[in-house]
């Protein structure tokens, strides 16, 4: 190769490293392979990505881990519980009482869907899974809102108790609302940010709406 | 500058004829445009000279349009085809809200503020808006108005919302489609000088129910004077902004279907409004003595309804 005649490595650039040959049955993506361990480790490691970002939901930053490593569990999780937990409500007839299993979760689901289509034609550059992500997990402070008025109604359900459950659903609606628009607005162009915000109050307004009027029977 | 405002007006109406009857053809001008300087319309405008700039900046970027060709090139299939229809900026879409609710006579919503980029985000959100600004409306409403009684008990009444939901997006989009499909077929008997596309009747009818919103919040207030008197305020208002944008479309036929057409179109958005307040709020109800109840004892008990 007469045109490598003329390289030569300085001296004063260290050049190390390790060559190694791998050998027997050890495939190079081992390390990334999570058949054989135990199911407890399975769980917990996504156990424990679910509790991060719940953390991250109740201290928004700018962070990027929920955006990053979107996972749809937590979603479902508190999906699921906030329906639940809006069952049981008063009706002299069926046609007149609160939503019920299906409609609360087609609500949140499709309501998510709708509102990532809209940022997403709005120009938005957020993949489709990262804002249902986002979306899903915001909801953690209304369910937790919810926890808290089904417990204020065992006490009572008189003036008092209302004013209790409309300052807390009020302030878990503001908190899901800043939330979800930290994480989401960045990825908006800026003159269309409110566009993109407006749809996201709406939807938790709605939620917020459901949880402040149930009524136990 | 206003007879330069005319001027340009009156070579967009020609542009706009032009293309009306063929829509694919390129319209070239050969004078040019007028000089506006940059920072006056486009992302920042200010506030004070908004008139001005709204004339002149949307035609401008009419002319512009008009020179470029087909805007919408995109296959049906693809994702940025429907990108298209939600090309607006924040300012654009409260432009519009605006328009819709404080008609100027003489000047068409369509060619105002639409004018070849109509969009999908007003009309759907709106709608979606006014579906559950209804819904929670009305059941604060009844809840007000049954507070006192001893034998009520709060329903949420969450059925309605889907009923809401169906009657305001069928009138939202079908009304538009039968309209737009009555239109068609009276431009194939009558050459009509002003013929809008299906999206821009979307587009009007999405932004004309904006006028409900603050109506149905106001109808909380249980008295049947303020409801109906809202009712009329509101009707007038968009009523007046749908019959001017579709004045023009229908005013060289025939002059009796002319009338009739404007008339179904104000009927049935009156029909929808005089709906929803029957159908979602209870009426208040009158101070009137109920019937005398006679009770175990022989005595007569008479209960005062509020």
């Amino acid at each position: 190769f007469p045109g490598l005649a003329d390289v030569s490595i300085s001296e004063d650039i260290p050049v190390e490293g390790e060559i190694t040959v791998p050998v027997g049955s050890r495939s190079p993506d081992e390390d990334y392979s999570t058949l054989d361990e135990p199911v407890r480790d399975t769980i917990m490691r996504d156990l424990r990505a679910v509790g991060k970002k719940f953390v991250h939901v109740m201290y928004p930053k700018k962070s990027s881990a929920l955006l990053r490593d979107w996972d749809l569990w937590g979603p479902l999780v508190l999906c699921v519980s906030l329906a639940l937990m809006l069952q049981g409500g008063s009706a002299d007839s069926k046609d007149d009482g609160g939503p019920q299993f299906a409609e609360v979760f087609v609500i949140i689901w499709f309501g998510a869907v709708v509102i990532t289509l809209n940022s997403k034609l709005l120009g938005g550059t957020i993949s489709f899974f990262q804002s249902l992500c986002v979306l899903g997990y915001c909801v953690l402070p209304l369910t937790v809102a919810m926890l808290v008025c089904r417990l204020v109604l065992l006490a009572g359900s008189g003036t008092v108790s209302f004013i209790i459950r409309l300052i807390v659903v009020v302030a878990m609606f503001g908190w899901s609302t800043l939330a979800s628009t930290a994480f989401l607005a960045d990825s908006q162009p800026p003159n269309r940010k409110a566009l993109v915000v407006y749809p996201i109050f709406l939807f938790y307004f709605v939620i917020s709406w459901m949880i402040l009027t149930f009524t136990p029977q | 500058i206003a007879s330069l405002v005319m001027y340009l007006l009156a070579e967009f109406d020609d542009a706009a004829n032009l293309l009306a009857a063929n829509p694919d053809a390129t319209t070239i001008s050969i004078d040019e445009p007028v000089e506006i300087p940059k920072n006056q319309h486009g992302r920042l405008q200010q506030p004070g000279r908004e008139e001005d700039d709204e004339l002149l900046g949307t035609d401008d970027s009419d002319k512009t349009e008009l020179l470029a060709g087909q805007k919408k090139s995109a296959p049906f299939w693809t994702f940025e085809y429907y990108q298209t229809f939600f090309d607006v900026d924040t300012y654009q879409v409260l432009d519009r809200i605006k328009g819709s609710v404080f008609p100027v006579p003489g000047k068409n919503f369509v060619r105002l503020y639409i004018r070849s980029n109509p969009d999908l985000y007003g009309p759907f959100w709106i709608c979606a808006t006014l579906v559950f600004t209804i819904a929670v409306s009305g059941n604060l409403s009844n809840f007000f108005i049954h507070l006192g009684k001893p034998t009520y008990h709060y329903v949420p009444e969450f059925r309605k919302v889907s009923i809401a939901a169906t009657t305001i997006y069928a009138y939202a989009w079908l009304v538009p489609l039968a309209l737009w499909g009555f239109l068609m077929w009276r431009n194939s008997k009558v050459m009509n000088i002003v013929s809008y596309s299906f999206l821009e009747i979307v587009c009007v009818y999405g932004y004309s129910l904006f006028i409900y919103i603050p109506t149905a919040i106001l109808w909380i207030i249980p008295q049947k004077v303020v409801r109906w008197v809202l009712v009329m305020f509101s009707l007038c208002l968009s009523g007046s902004v749908l019959v001017m944008t579709f004045w023009p479309a229908v005013r060289d036929d025939n002059r009796r279907i002319a009338l009739a057409t404007l008339g179904t179109i104000v009927l049935l958005h009156a029909l929808l409004a005089v709906g929803c307040l029957a159908y979602f709020f209870d009426a208040p109800e009158l101070d009137f003595p109920a019937p005398i109840i006679p009770a175990h004892n022989g005595t007569t008990v008479i209960t005062k309804s509020q």
